[in-house]
C-alpha cells in the first residue's frame, strides 16, 4: 500500500458526511460527544459558581433550575451514553474484532445523523424556553410546567433511536464479523463489556421511547395517562423512566470497565487475572440491571413490598461489580507496571469507582436511603460513578487510543500533570458533597443554609482545579495532531489485533484479513530476576 | 447498494454483497439478527403501552369494561382476520422470493399491500365513528351519560395504542412500496431476498401485536 | 440448503398455519362471551390464546422454527425482559393501592398477605 490511511485516503467535508467507515463515524461521534461535553461542563461551572453563596450570585432561581436540568441532560443524553460506545467503540470494536467495518455501516451513519438531529433539538430549547423539569421529567410537574418541554422529550427520543441503532450494529457485528480463529473467548474484553452494554441499549432504551412518546401526549393530547386528576397514576412514569433510566447507568460504566479491562493487562504485561469472570460479569450486570430500578422510587409512594424487593436485588449488583475489581487488582500483582497515561487514569478509575459503588449500597438501603435521598450525598455518589467511574475511563481509553485514532503520541509530562489535576480537584469537588448531604444538603436548591458555605466553597474550589486539569487534557491532545512524533503501529505492546494494524489505521483497517490463534491478552512470559540482572551486565 | 470497492477481493463479490462481509449468508444472517434485536425494541417499546393498560385497567376495571361496549368487536374481528391473512400472503412473497418465482412475489406483494389498506380503511371508519362520538382521549373526552366514571382512561389507551400500531401498518407499507418497486426491477433472486425476508419479519411483527391489541381492547368481559 | 425440504412444503404449511390462525380467532371471540367465573380467568384465557396465535405466527410464518436458534434466543429474551417489566409494575401497584373489587381482588389480597408476612417477619 502506498502509506495513504483512513484519514488521508480521501479528502473533502463531503468525503466525512457520507462516509460509512466506522473509524470516520467513531471520529465524528468523539468531536460530537467532546463539544457537548465542553458545553456541559461550563454549565456546571456555573452551577458550582452560583453555590459559592448562601444566597444568589449570578443567576436567579429560575436559570438555575434550567441551567442544571440542561446540564444534567446534556451530559448524560448527549455525552455519557454516547461517549464511550458511539465514539470510541465504534473505532476500535471491528479493530478489535479483525473485522473490516461493523455489520451495518449505513445504520451507523444514521445513527450520527440522529444523535446530530437530537443534540440540536435539545439545544434549541435554550432558546425556546429552556426546561426546568431536571433531566428526569418526573410527572405531574412536567405535564403542567411551561417552557420547551416537548422539544427536549422528542429530542431524547430521536436521540433513544440513536443509542438502538448503535447497539444492534455491535451485537450483529460480533456474531456475525469475527476474524477466522476468534471464538467467543479469544475476544477481547473490551467486546465483551461493548456486548453487554448493547443488550441493554436494546432492551431498555424503547421503554424510555414509549415513556417520553406518552409525556408528549400527555401534554398535547392531555390522555392523562400519567395524571391523577383524570385518573392515571404518576407513580406509574416514575416506573417506566427508572425502567430505561437505571439500566441506563450501566449503559455508562459497562463501557468505562470494558476500557479497563483492556488497559490493566497491557500495563502490566500480565495475561488478565479471571478472564472468563469479567467476561459474565459484565453479562451479570447488563441482566440485573433491569431488576433494581425501583430503588430509585423508595420515598415516591412505591409500596413497601415492591420497595423491599429492589432494595434486595439492588444488592445484587455489587457482586459482579466487585468479581471485576478483584480481578484488575489481581491482574495487576506481579505484573510489570508502568504508569503511562491510560494506566494513571485506570487506577484513578479503580479508586473512584469503588468509593461511587460503595456508596450507592447506602442508598440501596431502604433506611439510610429516606435520609440520603434527594441530598447531595446522592449527588455526589452518581458523580463518583458517571465521572469518577466513566469519564475517568473514557479518559483512559482516550489516552489509550489516541495513537491509534490520530497517529501522534501526546506529552507524557503534560498528561502526567492533568491526571494528578483531574485527581485532586474531582475528589475536592464531590468529597465534600457526601458530607455535605449527610448533613442535609438538599439536592436542586440555589441557595442553603450559610453553615453549609465552607464545604460549597472547597467544592467549587475544587471544580476550578478540575477543569484547569481538563483544558491541559485538550490542550495537549489537540497539539499532538499538529507536531510529531508519529505513533508506531503498537507504542503500549498491546498482544489484541488494533495494534497489528498500521497508526492510523488503513481504510480497511487491515491489510490482510487476521487469523487469530491464541487468546487477547497472551502476554509473552515476564523475565525473571536473574534474566534481567543478566541482560543489563 | 454500496460503491464497489478497489480491494482484490472484490472480483470475487457479487453485486450485492457488501465489501465487508466474506460471502452472502454471512450477510444475510448478520441482516437477520439486526431485524430480530430490532424487532425486540418494538416489542419493549409495545410493553410499556401494555403495561400502562394492565396497570389503567387494574384500577378502573369498571370504566375498561364499559368502555370496551362502544367498540364495534366485529370490525376488529374483521380487521383481525384481514392482518392474519396479510401476513399469510406476506409469508407467501417471501417463499415466492426464495424460490425466484418472480411473478408471485409480485402478486403476493401486491395483495399484502392491498390488505394493509383495508386494515387501514376499516380503522378510518371506526376512529371517524368515535371521534362523532366524542369518545375521544383523556381531556377531549365528551361523551356523555356513562354510567361509570374514568372511561376517557380507556380511550387514551385505545387511541395511543391503535394508532401507534397503524403508524407502523403505514411504515410496513412504505416497505412493502419499496419491495414492490424493488421486485418489479428484478433485484431478488434465490440468491439474494434478503430485504423481502426481513422486511417479512416486521410485517409478521406487526400482525402479531394486533393479536394481542384485539383481546384486550374489543373482548373485555 | 439445510431448509428445502422445508421450503418445498411451505406454502401447504402456511396455509394450515393461518386456518389455524382463523378458527383460534373465532374460539377467542366466542370465549369472550362466556363467563369463566371471573374476569381475571377470561383474561387468562384471551392471552393464552392470542399468544397461542403470536407462537403460530413466530414458528412459521417468521420461520423460528428453522433458522438459527440465536434470533429465538433475541426474541425470547426480548420477551423475557418485558415480563419482568410487567410483574414488577403490577406487583407494586396491586401492593399499593386499594384495588376496587372485581378483576383483581384476589391477586391483591395475595400480595397484601405475602408482603405483611414479609415484614411482620424480618
Amino acid at each position: 500500500m502506498t502509506g495513504a490511511n483512513y484519514l488521508t485516503e480521501t479528502r473533502g467535508l463531503r468525503s466525512w458526511l457520507f462516509t460509512l467507515d466506522h473509524k470516520r463515524i467513531g471520529v465524528m461521534y468523539l468531536w460530537s460527544t467532546l463539544l457537548a461535553f465542553f458545553l456541559g461542563g461550563v454549565l456546571a461551572m456555573l452551577i458550582r459558581l452560583e453555590l459559592i453563596t448562601p444566597q444568589k450570585t449570578l443567576m436567579d432561581a429560575d436559570t438555575y433550575n434550567k441551567v442544571f436540568t440542561l446540564h444534567g441532560a446534556v451530559m448524560i443524553f448527549l455525552f455519557i451514553i454516547p461517549s464511550i460506545p458511539a465514539a470510541l467503540g465504534n473505532f476500535v470494536l471491528p479493530l478489535l474484532l479483525g473485522a473490516k467495518d461493523v455489520a451495518f455501516p449505513r445504520l451507523n451513519l444514521a445513527s450520527y445523523y440522529l444523535y446530530v438531529a437530537g443534540a440540536i433539538m435539545a439545544l434549541a430549547s435554550l432558546v425556546t424556553g429552556g426546561i426546568d423539569t431536571g433531566w428526569t421529567f418526573y410527572t405531574p410537574y412536567s405535564t403542567s410546567t411551561g417552557g420547551a418541554v416537548n422539544l427536549v422529550t422528542l429530542a431524547v427520543f430521536v436521540l433513544g433511536f440513536s443509542s438502538i441503532f448503535t447497539g444492534i450494529n455491535f451485537i450483529a457485528t460480533t456474531h456475525k464479523l469475527r476474524a477466522p480463529g476468534m471464538n467467543w473467548f479469544r475476544m477481547p474484553l473490551f467486546v465483551w463489556g461493548m456486548y453487554a452494554t448493547a443488550i441493554i441499549q436494546i432492551l431498555a432504551t424503547p421503554v424510555l421511547g414509549i415513556t417520553v412518546l406518552l409525556l408528549f401526549l400527555e401534554r398535547v393530547f392531555g390522555v392523562g395517562i400519567f395524571d391523577p386528576k383524570l385518573g392515571g397514576d404518576p407513580v406509574l412514569f416514575q416506573h417506566f423512566f427508572w425502567f430505561y433510566s437505571h439500566p441506563a447507568v450501566y449503559i455508562m460504566i459497562l463501557p468505562g470497565m470494558a476500557i479497563i479491562s483492556e488497559v490493566i493487562p497491557v500495563f502490566s504485561q500480565r495475561p488478565i487475572f479471571g478472564y472468563r469472570a469479567i467476561a459474565f460479569s459484565s453479562v451479570a450486570i447488563a441482566g440485573v440491571s433491569f431488576l433494581v430500578w425501583g430503588h430509585h422510587m423508595f420515598v415516591s409512594g412505591q409500596s413497601v413490598l415492591a420497595s423491599a424487593i429492589f432494595s434486595f436485588l439492588t444488592f445484587l449488583v455489587a457482586i459482579p461489580s466487585a468479581v471485576k475489581v478483584f480481578n484488575w487488582v489481581a491482574t495487576m500483582y506481579k505484573g510489570s507496571i508502568r504508569l503511562q497515561a491510560p494506566m494513571i487514569y485506570a487506577i484513578t478509575f479503580l479508586l473512584l469507582f469503588a468509593i461511587g459503588g460503595l456508596t450507592g449500597l447506602f442508598l440501596g438501603s431502604l433506611a439510610t436511603d429516606v435520609h440520603l435521598h434527594d441530598t447531595y450525598f446522592v449527588v455526589a455518589h452518581f458523580h463518583y460513578v458517571m465521572m469518577g467511574g466513566t469519564f475517568i475511563a473514557f479518559l483512559a481509553g482516550l489516552h489509550y487510543w489516541w495513537p491509534k485514532m490520530f497517529g501522534r503520541m501526546y506529552s507524557e509530562t503534560a498528561a502526567r500533570v492533568a491526571a494528578a489535576l483531574v485527581f485532586i480537584g474531582f475528589n475536592a469537588t464531590f468529597l465534600s458533597q457526601f458530607v455535605l448531604g449527610s448533613r442535609g444538603m438538599p439536592r436542586r436548591y440555589y441557595n442553603y443554609l450559610p453553615e453549609f458555605q465552607a464545604l460549597h466553597v472547597l467544592s467549587t474550589v475544587g471544580s476550578w482545579v478540575l477543569a484547569l486539569g481538563l483544558l491541559i487534557v485538550a490542550g495537549y491532545l489537540l497539539a499532538s495532531l499538529r507536531r510529531k512524533p508519529e505513533a508506531p503501529p503498537n507504542p503500549w505492546g498491546g498482544m489484541t489485533l488494533e495494534w497489528q494494524t498500521t497508526s492510523p489505521p488503513p481504510t480497511h483497517n487491515f491489510l490482510e484479513q487476521p487469523v487469530v490463534d491464541r487468546g487477547p491478552y497472551d502476554f509473552p512470559p515476564l523475565e525473571t530476576e536473574e534474566e534481567t540482572v543478566a541482560r543489563s551486565a | 447498494m454500496s460503491t464497489p470497492q478497489a480491494t482484490a477481493e472484490s472480483q470475487a463479490h457479487a453485486p450485492f454483497l457488501q465489501h465487508h462481509f466474506h460471502e452472502p449468508v454471512q450477510q444475510a444472517e448478520a441482516a437477520k439478527i439486526g431485524m430480530w434485536l430490532f424487532l425486540v425494541t418494538e416489542i419493549l417499546l409495545f410493553g410499556g403501552l401494555f403495561t400502562g393498560y394492565g396497570i389503567l385497567r387494574m384500577l378502573h376495571p369498571d370504566a375498561f369494561h364499559h368502555g370496551h361496549t362502544y367498540l364495534d368487536r366485529w370490525l376488529g374481528a374483521l380487521n383481525t382476520v384481514v392482518l392474519l391473512v396479510s401476513s399469510f400472503t406476506m409469508a407467501m412473497a417471501v417463499h415466492s422470493a426464495r424460490t425466484g418465482e418472480r411473478k408471485r412475489l409480485v402478486r403476493f406483494l401486491l395483495a399484502t399491500l392491498a390488505l394493509a389498506a383495508v386494515f387501514l380503511g376499516v380503522k378510518y371508519v371506526e376512529y371517524s365513528h368515535k371521534f362523532h362520538e366524542g369518545l375521544l382521549p383523556g381531556r377531549f373526552y365528551s361523551h356523555k351519560g356513562d354510567p361509570v366514571p374514568g372511561v376517557h382512561m380507556f380511550f387514551s389507551l385505545y387511541f395511543v395504542m391503535t394508532g401507534l400500531h397503524g403508524l407502523h401498518v403505514v411504515a410496513g407499507m412504505v416497505t412493502i412500496g419499496w419491495l414492490l418497486r424493488r421486485a418489479l426491477r428484478g433485484h431478488f433472486s434465490p440468491a439474494y431476498y434478503n430485504p423481502v425476508e426481513i422486511a417479512g419479519l416486521y410485517w409478521h411483527l406487526v400482525d402479531m401485536i394486533w393479536i394481542y391489541l384485539f383481546p384486550l381492547l374489543y373482548l373485555i368481559s | 440448503m439445510k431448509a428445502h425440504s422445508a421450503a418445498e412444503r411451505a406454502p401447504r404449511t402456511y396455509l394450515a398455519v393461518l386456518s389455524a390462525l382463523l378458527v383460534l380467532t373465532v374460539i377467542t371471540v366466542v370465549a369472550a362471551g362466556v363467563h369463566f367465573g371471573s374476569a381475571f380467568v377470561n383474561v387468562v384465557i384471551a392471552l393464552t390464546i392470542a399468544s397461542a396465535k403470536a407462537s403460530l405466527v413466530a414458528l412459521y410464518f417468521m420461520h423460528l422454527r428453522h433458522e438459527r436458534p440465536i434470533n429465538a434466543i433475541i426474541f425470547v429474551v426480548g420477551l423475557a425482559m418485558l415480563g419482568i417489566f410487567l410483574m414488577l409494575c403490577f406487583l407494586d401497584t396491586l401492593a399499593r393501592e386499594p384495588v376496587e373489587p372485581g378483576l383483581t381482588a384476589q391477586l391483591a389480597d395475595w400480595a397484601v398477605r405475602i408482603s405483611s408476612r414479609i415484614l411482620s417477619a424480618s
